[in-house]
């Protein structure tokens, strides 16, 4: 990159740089001329004598002459100000256009990166660095050039006016600029000196609150969170210093400016006023005229502020230069990739077969301790072959090798005479697939991770964009190219179907249904779809199948087996396994008008209960949940576990409660404050009858909310219509997940075997309707949360195995890729990598000495040389399995490495 | 059953007799009220103890699973309490518990059931008592068969 800011500016925006200089010049005559013009006002105008004046052929008279002149400079006034508004808008194009190269090229240095380097950056400080740090270098670039030329032509103009209305005044006004530009530079040095220690500082600082965040854990399993507070402090306090002996020296410029400017008017007064009275009492031609010195003054009143802006334009200029070092400084770590490994590949990628030799491969680590030495050896692509070897053996290490994320520091790597080292990564990234431990996803959904290793370059687009939106893409595309970003489209359809053998989505959709069946995926990925909701909009024919579901499962729970584990949800009837709210709502709340939580606060379900003749009812039942509650858990302390088990009221809410029954049996319920009324109404939403078995809701009570739930529907206002979809049993809900669809009604709390029978029958009627593939489709549109969090670890290893054999890879490295699933389906997931064909050479990093004879070729690693090797042996598909605990044998330690 | 019903079950129950009023409801409150139909298991030997149960109606068998046999060590019936051997230990369940024809029991969450009788010192002393009367009846249990497996030795 270019070693200085100004270099950066030059050779990529001179041009606009050019285009601003010249349109700045262009305004100073028309700024040079509203100065000027007040003179003429009011000397001529004003008072002036000899009218009538003749102007282009007009005879003007004094007044008309003055409203002339004033309107001549009301026009230079909006002509100045258009100037400076067109000025300043091109100027912030320009800027952000810089600042968005810039920040392009570091994000795109930051992946080129040698992966190792990353041991020494922190990610916080290279996300300050791309994000904060250069922020305020896009305000400098637009100002770079611009603004000392217009601020400086403004000065000079104004100069030029002042040293031609007087010599003496005009150096009366400039008297004083020497000592600043001597002094202010010299204070700057300074600044800048603690500028470049505040953003060493910042960036620490940065680096320890990343370092904070992800070992979270650890900061609550040791309870040091008291030591990290402590080492924030003193970073803060750090920073905190340096500011303050910043701000001393910055201000103290800013005292000696503004002292400066202030001095000048004090020679203008004394002199212009002298040399005035003198020519009024003398006078001659050449003299200074009243009206030439309130235009001076007027003038000087315009010169402070571009000599303050042209100085504060320095302090910017220093300050920049100084950030942009530090920032480059940080972008140039050696042994960073060539730009061209990373360029988007044009037409057919090879694909890698022959023999991988690899002779002599070492590597040394900073400080020259050598973790591998000497290391040769060669098999063939399409083999399956095991590195074996511990912790710090080296297996790992060329296993990293192989898949190219390390680069050897001496020895190389060829593949059917192909040198990896300088594969481009179109190459490595296709025909080579990686699965390492940790197992990392991006945000997104379970399939955007799932199809993420075929997502090279957008595919080109077929058929015809809306009009409105290619307009809007030209424009976007028009941006990036003027910023030297990429103008492939986030947005376009990336994914490369031929690369996993496979002409367009639907297939591909099989396609990954195949391989999550392999990696044992699969049924996990329906439990995910299940839990989902579907948009019946847009997929109609899904909704239309889960209902067929729902009625072939609700003639299935007639078998005698299933008979009283479900209760349907049925309009007719009161519902013992649903709470009291659930049972008057009959649906299921969109957004938080009909939260359950707060369904007694609103006022649209309170105008129902009293329709239907239930707010006193329901107050009176509130008191005798409250009674009982306050009966049986008044004797704990509060804060027990037990009150957010069981308990209708929380610890905190109990005395209350006891007041309230104090006060309600005092008065009768009828009479009660509405406040109390309003505490104990609350209550009895909660109860499910099935469950609390309370003895409080009787037949009597079902019927009349029955009756209100009658109401409820029938009287919905428009407005609140969409806060809730009814269960309809001819309907699918927009509201409610799948699964709950297809049950529509509820698990009896009674029988705690439902959960498992009814959940193993929703998955038979699936199966039989052939709904499966629809319901895991569902399922891959599952967000993954930040980094994957929402998966467990052992899911997070399969959806990474899956991506990489969707790609179809040439040769597939397995680094203790299925650590974390457990012995059984490590057992099958090997199994099947043996044995399916899903990826002809296989490397595995095994840690186990006793390694099942059933790879092609066993390289024994130990202390980062290679030992011994045992060639050869017969494939033996029994003994398939035993290799999948051998390859999870060692979980845990390395994974965090 | 209600809940006040479930409060009247658990009265008949000596461990929890000696229990002060509100404890008792707590428990009762507390509890789950499970159906289980004919050869459904409650629970498997060796699966975590989380709860101890009550029967309100019905038979349990108690079977002991040695080396792949099922081996029936005892029936249970109305009013008895199981599980709680396991709770006190600390331990998995010893035994599964399959329900003879329909059952129906009062589950008790096995923090809820120690919170209970832990709660003063009459309570635990009834614990001790009724563990004892059990180790009293498994010794002369054991000196019954002793004796008839001596008499039987030629």
């Amino acid at each position: 990159m270019e070693p200085t800011i100004f270099k950066y500016i030059f050779k990529y925006s001179w041009k606009y740089q050019l285009m601003l200089l010249l349109f700045t010049l262009s305004s100073f005559p028309f700024l040079y001329y509203s100065l000027d013009l007040p003179k003429t006002i009011v000397n001529k105008a004003i008072g002036g004598s000899d009218f009538p004046k003749s102007v282009s052929g007009f005879d003007l008279d004094q007044i008309q002459y003055l409203v002339f002149l004033c309107g001549i400079f009301f026009i230079l006034v909006l002509i100045n100000g258009a100037f400076k508004y067109y000025i300043n808008v091109y100027k912030g194009i320009i800027g952000e256009r810089m600042l968005r190269r810039l920040r392009y090229q570091l994000f795109s240095r930051a992946l080129r990166f040698p992966i190792p380097h990353f041991r020494r950056t922190s990610q916080g400080e290279v996300i300050a660095m791309v994000t904060s740090e250069v922020e305020p270098l896009g305000g400098f670039i637009g100002d770079a050039v611009a603004l000392p030329a217009f601020q400086g032509g403004t000065l000079l103009t104004i100069l030029a006016f002042m040293f031609i209305q007087d010599v003496v005044l005009g150096l009366a006004a400039i008297a004083l600029y020497p000592l600043q530009i001597y002094v202010i530079p010299k204070l700057q040095r300074q600044v800048n000196a603690l500028a470049k220690e505040r953003v060493r500082t910042v960036r620490r600082l940065s680096d320890r609150i990343g370092e904070a965040i992800s070992g979270i854990e650890e900061i609550h399993a040791h309870g040091t969170s008291e030591l990290h507070r402590a080492d924030f402090s003193r970073w803060v306090g750090t920073i905190f210093h340096i500011r303050f002996r910043i701000y001393r020296k910055k201000f103290f410029i800013k005292f000696l400016n503004n002292f400066i400017a202030q001095l000048t008017p004090f020679f203008f007064f004394l002199i212009g006023g002298y040399l005035v009275i003198e020519g009024q009492r003398n006078p001659s031609e050449g003299q200074l005229t009243f009206g030439a010195l309130v235009a001076v003054l007027s003038a000087y009143k315009d010169l402070s502020s571009p000599w303050k802006e042209l100085l504060d334009w320095y302090q910017l200029k220093e300050d920049s230069r100084v950030k942009y070092e530090q920032l480059i400084e940080q972008f140039e770590p050696s042994g960073v990739m060539d730009e061209e490994l990373q360029r988007p590949a044009e037409g057919p990628i090879p694909h890698l077969s022959g023999t991988v030799v690899a002779t002599n491969l070492a590597l040394e680590e900073e400080g020259g301790v050598k973790t591998l030495q000497g290391v040769s050896f060669s098999f063939d692509a399409g083999e399956k072959v095991a590195l074996v070897g511990g912790s710090g053996s080296g297996a790992e290490t060329v296993a990293r090798m192989l898949a190219r994320l390390l680069p050897p520091t001496a020895g190389s790597i060829h593949i059917g005479g192909l040198n990896l080292l300088t594969l481009p990564e179109s190459v490595t990234g296709r025909r080579i697939g990686y699965v390492g431990p940790n197992a990392p996803l991006f945000q997104g959904t379970v399939g955007d991770n799932l199809f993420y290793g075929l997502r090279h370059r957008p595919l080109p687009s077929t058929g015809p964009a809306a009009a409105e939106d290619a307009a809007g893409h030209a424009r976007e595309v028009h941006e990036a190219r003027m910023s030297g970003n990429t103008e492939s489209d986030p947005d376009a359809d990336w994914t490369d179907y031929e690369a996993a053998g496979v002409d367009g989505p639907t297939a591909l959709l099989e396609r990954a249904v195949e391989i999550l069946h392999a990696v044992d995926l699969e049924a996990e990925i329906l439990g995910l779809g299940l839990s989902g909701s579907v948009d019946a909009g847009r997929h109609p024919e899904l909704a239309a199948a889960v209902l067929e579901a729902r009625r072939l499962l609700r003639a299935r729970l007639q078998d005698e087996r299933y008979r009283d584990m479900v209760e349907p949800f049925d309009a007719d009837r009161f519902n013992s396994n649903m709470s009291v709210a659930e049972n008057l709502l009959f649906g299921t709340p969109i957004g938080p008008t009909f939260d359950l939580e707060h369904i007694g606060d609103n006022p649209y379900v309170r105008s129902v209960l009293q329709r239907a003749g239930l707010l006193d009812e329901f107050v009176l039942t509130g008191l005798s949940v409250a009674k009982i509650m306050v009966d049986l858990f008044q004797g704990l302390p509060p804060g027990h576990s037990f009150f957010e088990r069981f308990s209708f009221i929380s610890a905190e809410a109990l005395p209350e409660y006891q007041a309230v029954i104090r006060r309600v049996e005092t008065v009768g319920v009828g009479h009660a404050d509405e406040a109390d009324r309003s505490l104990l109404l609350s209550l009895p939403f909660q109860i499910i009858v099935g469950r609390h078995r309370l003895g409080l809701v009787d037949e009597a009570m079902e019927a009349r909310v029955l009756r209100a739930r009658q109401l409820f529907a029938s009287d919905l206002p428009a407005e609140l219509k969409g806060a809730i979809a009814f269960f309809d049993p001819h309907a699918f809900n927009v509201a409610a997940s799948v699964q709950d669809n297809i049950l529509f009604g509820k698990l009896v709390y009674g029988r705690p075997q439902a959960q498992r029978d009814v959940g193993a029958l929703i998955i038979d009627v699936i199966n039989e309707l052939g709904l499966r593939r629809a319901v895991v489709e569902l399922g891959l549109a599952f967000p993954v949360g930040v980094g994957g969090t929402r998966l467990p670890a052992a899911q997070r290893q399969k959806v990474a195995l899956a991506r990489c054999l969707l790609k179809r890879p040439d040769l597939l490295i397995l680094d203790q890729a299925i650590s974390a699933l457990d012995a059984p389906a490590r057992a099958s997931v090997t199994e099947r990598l043996f044995n399916d064909g899903l990826a002809a050479g296989q490397v595995w990093v095994l840690s186990d000495a006793e390694v099942p004879p059933v790879f092609d070729r066993i390289i024994h690693f130990e202390g980062g040389r290679r030992v011994d090797e045992a060639e050869a042996y017969q494939p033996e598909s029994g003994a398939a399995a035993d290799a999948g605990q051998a390859a999870g044998g060692e979980t845990g330690g390395s994974a965090s490495g | 059953v209600q809940y006040a019903d479930a409060v009247a079950v658990l009265r008949t129950i000596s461990l929890f007799a000696e229990l002060d009023p509100a404890t008792r409801k707590l428990l009762a409150f507390s509890s789950s009220y499970l159906t289980f139909q004919a050869g459904e298991a409650l629970f498997h030997q060796g699966s975590p103890t989380d709860s101890v149960y009550v029967i309100d109606d019905g038979e349990v068998d108690v079977i002991v699973e040695r080396d792949g046999h099922e081996v029936v060590v005892a029936r249970l019936g109305r009013h008895d309490l199981f599980g709680e051997i396991g709770v006190f230990r600390n331990a998995p369940r010893s035994a599964t518990i399959r329900a003879v024809g329909a059952v129906k029991v009062l589950k008790i969450d096995a923090d809820v059931f120690l919170k209970a009788v832990t709660a003063n010192g009459e309570a635990a002393l009834a614990v001790m008592r009724i563990l004892s009367d059990k180790l009293i009846a498994m010794t002369q249990r054991f000196e019954v068969l002793k004796e008839a497996f001596d008499k039987a030795r030629p």
